[in-house]
């Protein structure tokens, strides 16, 4: 476990380093389309802003095949437990992008039909604002995360960790 | 249980000679079948699988002519010929649930469909998965920032969905707009159509396999879009059109940048066409398919390209023409058959009348101000500030309180991308509203959906979904 050596040596820091690597460089999104914030989640994936420079344009449309779920819109209380339920079906290691005002917070929409911010379902690793925000942000919140999963440790797994 | 309380009338059924007789025939068979399999019918006391199912209630379709006294009063009555089908296996059939998280469903649409082999029997549309209160959320904002709210609706097209706001409240403060406004308004409309339908044209073409469709309609998207980041400083949900008029005025050089749309958008239309109106695949798998009669989308409230397409000739900009569009020429475009392949050529030819609209609205764009000089509704410039008490006054008033619209009823409604967008507003006086109702194109489009499916294929289903262009922002608001 290299968390719990205390003087990780050489090899075991570059397999590490290999491992974070190759973990940014191909990561796959699930589609979680709801909504304004899809329709410039998808203008990211095509030509213009062209997501398959981070290698990330293979949108999955099964939770099991991916390891990024974008939360690309507002969570109703409805649709809360779908959310939660395909964020459970994603393999580990996975992670979060909340996508816009709604999705972080619950944005403009402070009523009775909207989950105040996706973080009180699901975990979230990188925060996009804008409403919605435009390619250019989402594609700075997918480099982000790729800086965080970098720095990140490889055995680093969900619910483990307090 | 017993059959009593099994017959769709409850506890006291009608005299079976009060009904035809072929249909009292079928209503047994149905009865028969209903017992075999255990499917509850509404209005009867619950059984305990019922009740210990899901928040969705029963997960089995319901039969669709429960009460035909209430289908003829309320003028729908659909004919069902599954009903009368001696030959059916009811082994065969399973139930299959797609979406609200399916790449095909456009959103957070969630269908159960009931399927015979790869026949699609019945399908019942489950929405809600992403209602967001709008409506409420209308009560809380005063009129000048309403448009944040609506404009989130329909987010492919949130100029229409702020004009039709602007307009309904404009109707009851009985404000003039200056032409140059409404010509804006007009221009920026429009060319959300042409955007509008362009994402439907790339998303439709991924639905049914022409990946490359995704790429050239967002390409071509795109162009919009940078126009209307210049003009409203975002790339959607703009709050531009505002009552009173519109936020700020067009930015210099804006007659270049809307040529070159043309340019851009024609020859992208010109290369769809080449590439899908002789495609034996496309065609195939949207001539005939998804069909709806005239008359059927008149009884299910359907509108826009849809309605067209099955040959009503009914566009909300000829019939009740708004923002002064009446005066400029167009053509609207109709079908024959009402099938899939009708409304993709319905909707490339909006696109193109749309695009004529701009273009006579670019020759004729008179001088002016943008918005009304009523001061009780538009807040002072900038230099009155400092010159004017007065002025200082109304934009405190303005900005602190906003302004206040008499009390009344207005209902307003626009050629949205998706059909009839509607907005009933009422008014207590105050300066928020007291309610505001939305009629939205999309909700009417879905409700319509079990017409259009019934007996297609699964993979049929995909592509009638796809052609209808639903916004599940605008059906759940």
């Amino acid at each position: 476990m290299a968390g719990e050596t205390s003087n990780p040596n050489f090899l075991l820091t570059t397999l590490e380093k290999g491992v974070n690597w190759t973990r940014t460089r191909s990561m796959w999104p699930a589609t979680f389309g709801l909504a304004c914030c899809a329709i410039e989640m998808m203008a990211t994936g095509t030509a213009h802003y062209d997501i398959s420079r981070f290698g990330m344009e293979v949108f999955r449309a099964s939770p099991r095949q991916a390891d990024l779920m974008i939360v690309a819109g507002r969570v109703s209380q409805k649709m809360a437990p779908v959310l939660r339920q395909v964020y459970d079906q994603m393999a580990e290691p996975k992670w979060v992008i909340s996508m816009g005002a709604c999705a972080s917070t619950g944005g403009m929409f402070n009523n009775y039909a909207l989950v105040q911010g996706v973080d009180e379902i699901v975990p979230v690793d990188v925060y996009v604002p804008g409403c919605p925000p435009g390619p250019q942000s989402l594609l700075h919140g997918i480099l982000t995360l790729q800086d965080k999963i970098m720095s990140g440790e490889i055995t680093r797994a969900r619910g483990l960790i307090v | 249980m017993s059959d009593t309380t099994r017959t769709p009338e409850g506890e006291t059924p009608a005299p079976a000679a009060d009904r035809p007789a072929d249909e009292t025939n079928g209503r047994l068979d149905a009865d028969g079948r209903r017992r075999e399999h255990e499917i509850w019918v509404a209005g009867t006391e619950e059984p305990d699988w019922i009740t210990n199912a899901t928040d969705e209630g029963a997960q089995e379709m319901l039969p669709r002519d429960l009460d035909p006294a209430v289908s003829v009063q309320r003028g729908v009555t659909v004919t069902d010929d599954y009903l009368e089908e001696e030959m059916i296996v009811d082994d065969e059939r399973q139930i299959i649930n797609m979406g609200p998280q399916h790449p095909a469903t456009h959103g957070v649409l969630r269908l159960h469909m009931e399927l015979e082999g790869e026949t699609v029997r019945r399908v019942k549309p489950i929405i809600g998965y992403l209602h967001t209160g709008m409506e409420k959320t209308a009560e809380t904002l005063p009129y000048m920032s309403g448009g944040t709210n609506v404009t989130r609706m329909d987010y492919l097209s949130p100029l229409n969905n702020e004009l039709c706001y602007a307009l309904v409240v404009e109707q009851l403060l009985g404000v003039e707009i200056p032409s140059r406004g409404q010509a804006i308004r007009v221009l920026m409309t429009e060319l959300n159509r042409v955007s509008s339908h362009l994402i439907w044209l790339a998303t439709f073409g991924m639905d049914i396999g022409a990946l490359s469709m995704m790429i050239y309609g967002f390409r071509e998207r795109e162009a919009i879009l940078a126009f209307f980041e210049k003009v409203t400083g975002l790339r959607m949900n703009h709050n531009y059109i505002r009552p009173g008029g519109v936020a700020a005025d067009l930015p210099d050089g804006w007659e270049d940048d809307v040529e070159g749309i043309f340019d851009v958008v024609r020859a992208g239309l010109d290369d769809y066409q080449d590439l899908l109106n002789g495609n034996p695949i496309f065609l195939d798998r949207t001539q005939g398919v998804g069909v709806i009669t005239p008359k059927e989308a008149h009884q299910y409230g359907v509108t826009g390209p849809i309605a067209r397409a099955a040959g009503i000739n009914f566009d909300l900009r000829k019939v009740f023409p708004y923002s002064g569009i009446e005066q400029y020429d167009f053509d609207v475009p109709l079908g024959k058959h009402g099938d899939v392949f009708d409304r993709y050529l319905v909707r490339t030819e909006e696109i193109r009348q749309s695009l004529r609209i701009v273009e006579q609205v670019l020759e004729t764009m008179p001088g002016g101000d943008y918005r009304t000089d009523d001061r009780k509704v538009t807040p002072p410039p900038r230099k009155r500030i400092d010159e004017s008490m007065e002025a200082l006054i109304h934009h405190f008033k303005l900005f602190t309180e906003g302004f206040k619209v008499p009390v009344g009823e207005a209902y307003q409604a626009v050629e949205s991308p998706r059909g009839e967008l509607g907005m009933y507003l009422v008014s207590k006086g105050a300066a928020k509203p007291w309610r505001l109702h939305v009629r939205t194109p999309s909700f009417a489009t879905v409700q319509s959906l079990p017409v259009m499916m019934t007996d297609l294929i699964v993979a049929d289903v995909i592509a009638t979904l796809a052609s209808l262009d639903p916004v599940l922002g605008d059906v759940d608001r």
